[in-house]
């Protein structure tokens, strides 16, 4: 689509250069978390909880004390009182209080002088624990006689009525759903399900930690967020904020689970009463999958009407979410906006209930709510087209959202691309391949809302005509990379002469973290706001070594130039010209531009999927899978085709294999990768990708964020591709063998 | 801990007899290392084999067959054209073990004397009808390999007694065998049924079968109904379907994280027909 305000044929932009931390990556030279050590260091390990809910009656660290080289035992009696709120649940995850409310809470940490002894030291350490009923299962929590884990968990939304559980409802909606379900020519309505899927990103949590008796203390730490991270850990502490100091390092993987804490307080609370001795803590594999935030799990009820022509004429929902034992965590309130947001329908309803259970505290992981919230109506909507014989696509593009379409949720749509995304998808070769026997193909559309957010960005020039760029949302999917090609572009200046570094909680002012799909747009649109506040200096340092208005100066292919012939002749002053002489032109040049970034576009995507189901053993293969999404402006389009396959390809590990399974005694039973079964890269075809560029007005350069709307389709998608190639609906998540093959032969009677 | 490392198969017995406290013996250790890691087992007492002089070997057997030392790690069998040759079923059954970084390391008695129903060697060695090697304190036996694992994590083997090798019968002529497995994706997961097939044909006639059926109950299973259902048949569609329904009838697994008992019953039946086709395939020379 051309629009005449967006500019078009970048130098930069666009282009895909080498990635800056690359050869660090490949070399071995970049330093994650675990990575980083001081003198002097201890090592932490931590006592978890083996019950899903029991009350801790006692905890005995004598023996593990008096170990030579223990230096400091840690449990919640360490810890301030007082809290409330969101500061209460992080403290109450941190470490548990009276209660353990899931199998791997943390109950106490012990800090030694080396990571075999603080391990062996925490075996020693005894809790004696009174245990609980508990309940796992989001449907089961709300049942009636299930254990009321946290009493007075229930906010002013929860309807009376409702069991001791439910911690918050919503509902909003439009229309007269009723008309709407009379007027359809099918109504049909079922519950689809979905489990609790962790972010599994390779590197676990890992943070060194100091803190003195004064009160100040620094943190080195893989997070998604230092700032996130400053305020969580220093209000569970009881410190002040602006005391600590966080370094974040170099990032193997988020997906939204290091936007927050879990373990990070406690190497400052080990090393204060240490004497203030840095406190290294690594979590395990295990510990990861056990008390870091996976998602939430999902039961959900839908109900869709449709015309024989493929209109949709009402559609109404109810989701159940337990997002583990805290209250705030299972995203309701995305998960609703996101269910119909790729529709323009006329009559809505929308309910949805918060549920706790007693499982970890979740975490956002990628488009929170919005693949469970896919997998729900994308199923009904493909069940509805296969049963009155419609092409998916065409239903789509029928009662799909255009620009200045009132969406679902209330906002209208500015400038959006789904509509482009479906006819691209259309047209592409994947979707005219014929299918073989026992092969099908699901389509599905996704949505992400994207985000702004608060963002602080720096701008340095060099002496040598480079451009240093200090931003504070770290890099989880390449935005260093397309930051320095706005920048360039800005500048006009090489690619090269670019350098954007992550910087710690002391160099800017407050960043969000890295969430939302909001660093290559935000701190990208401020570091272009800093590039032109640095242009605009050096323009004037120009016109003053030129004795002429600065206004008489204009900027273009990295120099000063006069702006016209009334402004005098003069040959262009370089960025390298201007920056080596700054020191005597009125000093250091930068830019800097602080913003809550509004302006953020939503992504739209479409995906097409062929499967082949095994009919005797229920193995389903993922033979072609085609993403399509709205990138606004592609920056650096091999990292977007890399997010659309990284989306995707966590997609179908949650729409095939992956699961939190718990025993009957609460315990998880696949806290590791061999049974936590993510795709290995042998499961998966090369994912084709089509970047569909409708540019975001919002943004200089026109960027949607990209990185979440890629998982949402594929929950969908596949189980549609599945049903396509064996007549049988999976409507409960995963689509694992066993339940396949047992759907297949429910079929056959 | 007390880490040794003796240089003979008796003084390892003799160590083992010694100890009193929890003992492992470390060949690969694909699976005590990483067991230690985890904090799921902390020998008092581990004892390395890999300093006993032909471990590291496979060699011929007066007979005929091989006599494989027990630190010859997966990636070894892979490469070695001649046993492949003989006992194909055996060698794809260990090459599927873990990653291949771990083929570097896993070997085929580890895998036995890990204990696991779901071992992916076992079944392959027990349709060939591999022996193992046991030496003791009181001297040396010979033990059918089905007769090793004891259920989930156990052996037979008595205090002080360690494998000090594994030894397949000769191949003979007009003989197959292949291993199966079914996981969830494609590589890198713990079977959740496996099924070897081992047999002989005289023309087009089965007149030898060892049927081998993994992760469906508390030991690998060798099962003779399944080997009486196509032992006499030209491994026709009849025959096949008796097949499946022997290993069906065999099959006594439980529900577990990996998978529902239905499943793994229906599963084993569809594997033992596979697995058969490939063996008897093989023995005919049309596949490798």
């Amino acid at each position: 689509m051309a629009r005449d305000d967006v500019k078009t044929g970048y130098k930069y932009v666009g282009t895909r250069p080498n990635r800056p931390d690359g050869l660090d990556k490949v070399t071995g030279r970049a330093r994650y978390g675990a990575d980083f050590s001081l003198p002097g260091m201890l090592w932490a390990a931590v006592v978890r909880s083996p019950h899903a809910h029991a009350r801790i009656v006692k905890i005995d660290a004598s023996k593990a004390l008096a170990l030579e080289g223990v230096k400091a035992v840690v449990t919640r009696a360490d810890l301030p009182t007082g809290l409330t709120g969101e500061d209460l649940n992080l403290q109450d995850n941190t470490l548990a209080g009276e209660k353990a409310l899931y199998d791997g809470h943390a109950v106490a940490a012990v800090a030694a002088t080396s990571q075999l002894l603080a391990q062996d030291a925490a075996r020693l350490i005894e809790v004696t624990y009174e245990v609980l009923p508990h309940v796992t299962d989001v449907d089961a929590a709300m049942a009636p006689g299930a254990p009321v884990i946290r009493p007075g968990v229930a906010d002013y939304s929860v309807p009376e009525g409702m069991h001791g559980n439910v911690a918050r409802y919503m509902e909003f909606g439009h229309g007269d759903v009723e008309a709407g379900f009379a007027a359809a020519d099918l109504v049909r309505e079922h519950t689809y399900k979905t489990e609790a899927t962790h972010q599994g990103y390779i590197e676990p949590h890992a943070a060194v930690g100091q803190l003195g008796e004064d009160g100040r203390g620094e943190m080195w730490v893989c997070t998604q967020g230092h700032w996130y991270i400053r305020r969580m850990s220093a209000a569970v502490l009881g410190i002040e904020a602006a005391n600590l100091r966080v370094t974040p390092s170099e990032i193997g993987g988020g997906f939204g689970g290091k936007t927050t804490i879990f373990m990070e307080p406690l190497t400052l609370a080990l090393s204060k009463k240490a004497g203030g001795r840095p406190v290294k803590l690594v979590m395990s594999r295990s510990e990861v999958l056990r008390a870091t935030g996976p998602t939430a799990s999902a039961s959900m009820d839908v109900k869709i009407g449709m015309k024989k022509d493929g209109t949709i004429t009402a559609g109404q929902v109810f989701f159940r979410m337990q997002g583990g034992a805290f209250p705030g965590m299972s995203p309701i309130g995305e998960a609703l906006p996101c269910a119909f947001a790729c529709y323009d329908i006329p009559a809505l309803k929308h309910e949805a209930v918060e549920v706790i259970a007693n499982r970890p505290k979740a975490a956002a992981y990628r488009a929170p709510g919005s693949p469970m919230a896919a997998f729900a109506v994308e199923s009904m909507v493909d069940e509805l087209c296969r049963e009155l014989g419609l092409d998916p696509i065409e239903v789509r593009l029928k009662n799909g959202a255009k620009n200045g379409s009132k969406s679902s949720y209330g906002p209208v749509y500015n400038v959006i691309g789904l509509q482009e995304t479906l006819e691209a998808a259309k047209a592409h070769p994947n979707y005219a391949i014929p299918l073989g026997p026992n092969q099908g193909r699901g389509v599905a559309s996704g949505f992400w809302f994207n985000h702004g957010g608060e963002t602080s960005v720096s701008l340095a020039v060099g002496e040598d005509g480079t451009a240093t760029v200090m931003i504070g949302t770290p890099d989880i999917g390449g935005s260093r990379a397309s930051i320095g090609l706005m920048v360039a572009e800005t500048l006009g200046i090489p690619y090269e002469d670019v350098r954007v570094n992550v910087v710690e909680t002391g160099a800017l002012g407050v960043n969000e973290p890295t969430h939302g799909s909001r660093a290559t747009f935000a701190s990208g649109k401020a570091a272009v706001e800093a590039a032109n506040q640095a242009i605009k200096e050096m323009c004037k340092r120009a016109a003053a070594e030129w004795e002429i208005d600065a206004e008489a100066v204009e900027w273009k292919d990295g120099a000063a130039h006069p702006a016209g012939p009334n402004a005098g002749k003069f040959p262009p002053m370089t960025i390298g010209e201007i920056g080596s002489k700054m020191g005597g032109s009125g000093g250091p040049i930068s830019g800097h531009h602080e913003v809550t970034a509004g302006g953020y576009g939503a992504s739209f995507g479409t995906h097409v999927v062929d499967v082949e189901v095994d009919p005797e053993t229920g193995r389903t293969t993922v033979l072609r899978y085609l993403v399509v999404q709205d990138a606004g402006t592609a920056i650096h389009p091999a990292y977007v085709e890399g997010q659309y396959q990284g989306g995707a390809a966590q997609g179908i590990g949650w729409a095939l294999n992956e699961e939190y399974v718990y025993g009957p005694d609460g315990r998880l039973q696949n806290p590791v990768f061999l049974d936590y079964r993510i795709p290995v890269a042998s499961d998966l075809p090369m994912i084709d990708t089509v970047i569909v560029e409708v540019p975001n007005p919002g943004h200089p350069y026109g960027v949607r964020g990209v990185g979440e709307t890629g998982i949402t389709p594929p929950l969908p998608a596949i189980a549609s591709a599945i049903a396509g190639a064996t007549g049988a609906r999976i409507r409960s998540l995963p689509c694992s063998p066993p339940k396949v093959l047992a759907a297949i032969k429910a079929l056959k009677g | 801990m007390r880490y040794h490392t003796p240089t003979s198969f008796a003084d390892a017995a003799a160590i083992a007899a010694g100890t009193t406290g929890t003992l492992r013996f470390l060949a690969g250790g694909t699976d005590v290392l990483v067991q230690m890691r985890a904090g799921m087992v902390q020998p008092d007492d581990l004892i390395d084999l890999k300093h006993i002089p032909g471990v590291d070997k496979i060699e011929r057997t007066a007979e005929g067959g091989w006599r494989i030392g027990v630190a010859v790690p997966g990636i070894v069998l892979g490469g070695h054209a001649e046993l492949v040759r003989d006992w194909p079923g055996v060698v794809e059954g260990m090459n599927l073990v873990g990653s291949t970084q771990v083929q570097g390391r896993a070997t085929l008695a580890g895998n036995l004397c890990n204990g696991s129903p779901a071992a992916d060697s076992v079944p392959g060695m027990v349709a060939a009808g591999a022996v193992a090697t046991v030496t003791g304190p009181n001297g040396t036996r010979e033990i059918p390999v089905e007769n090793i694992p004891a259920g989930p994590g156990k052996t037979n083997l008595a205090k002080g007694e360690v494998i000090s090798a594994i030894t397949l019968p000769p191949r003979g002529k007009n003989g197959g065998d292949a291993y199966l497995r079914f996981i969830p994706r494609t590589e890198m997961d713990i079977a959740v049924v496996g099924c070897a097939v081992n047999l002989r044909l005289d023309g087009d006639k089965v007149v030898e079968a060892r049927v081998a059926l993994g992760a469906v109950a508390p030991t690998v299973l060798l099962s003779e109904a399944c080997a009486k259902a196509i032992i006499g048949t030209t491994l026709d569609d009849a025959a096949l379907a008796a097949l499946a329904k022997a290993a069906e009838g065999e099959a006594k697994p439980i529900s577990d994280k990996r998978g529902t008992k239905e499943f793994r019953i229906d599963v084993a039946g569809v594997l033992a027909r596979r697995a058969a086709k490939i063996a008897y395939d093989r023995a005919k020379g049309t596949s490798k």
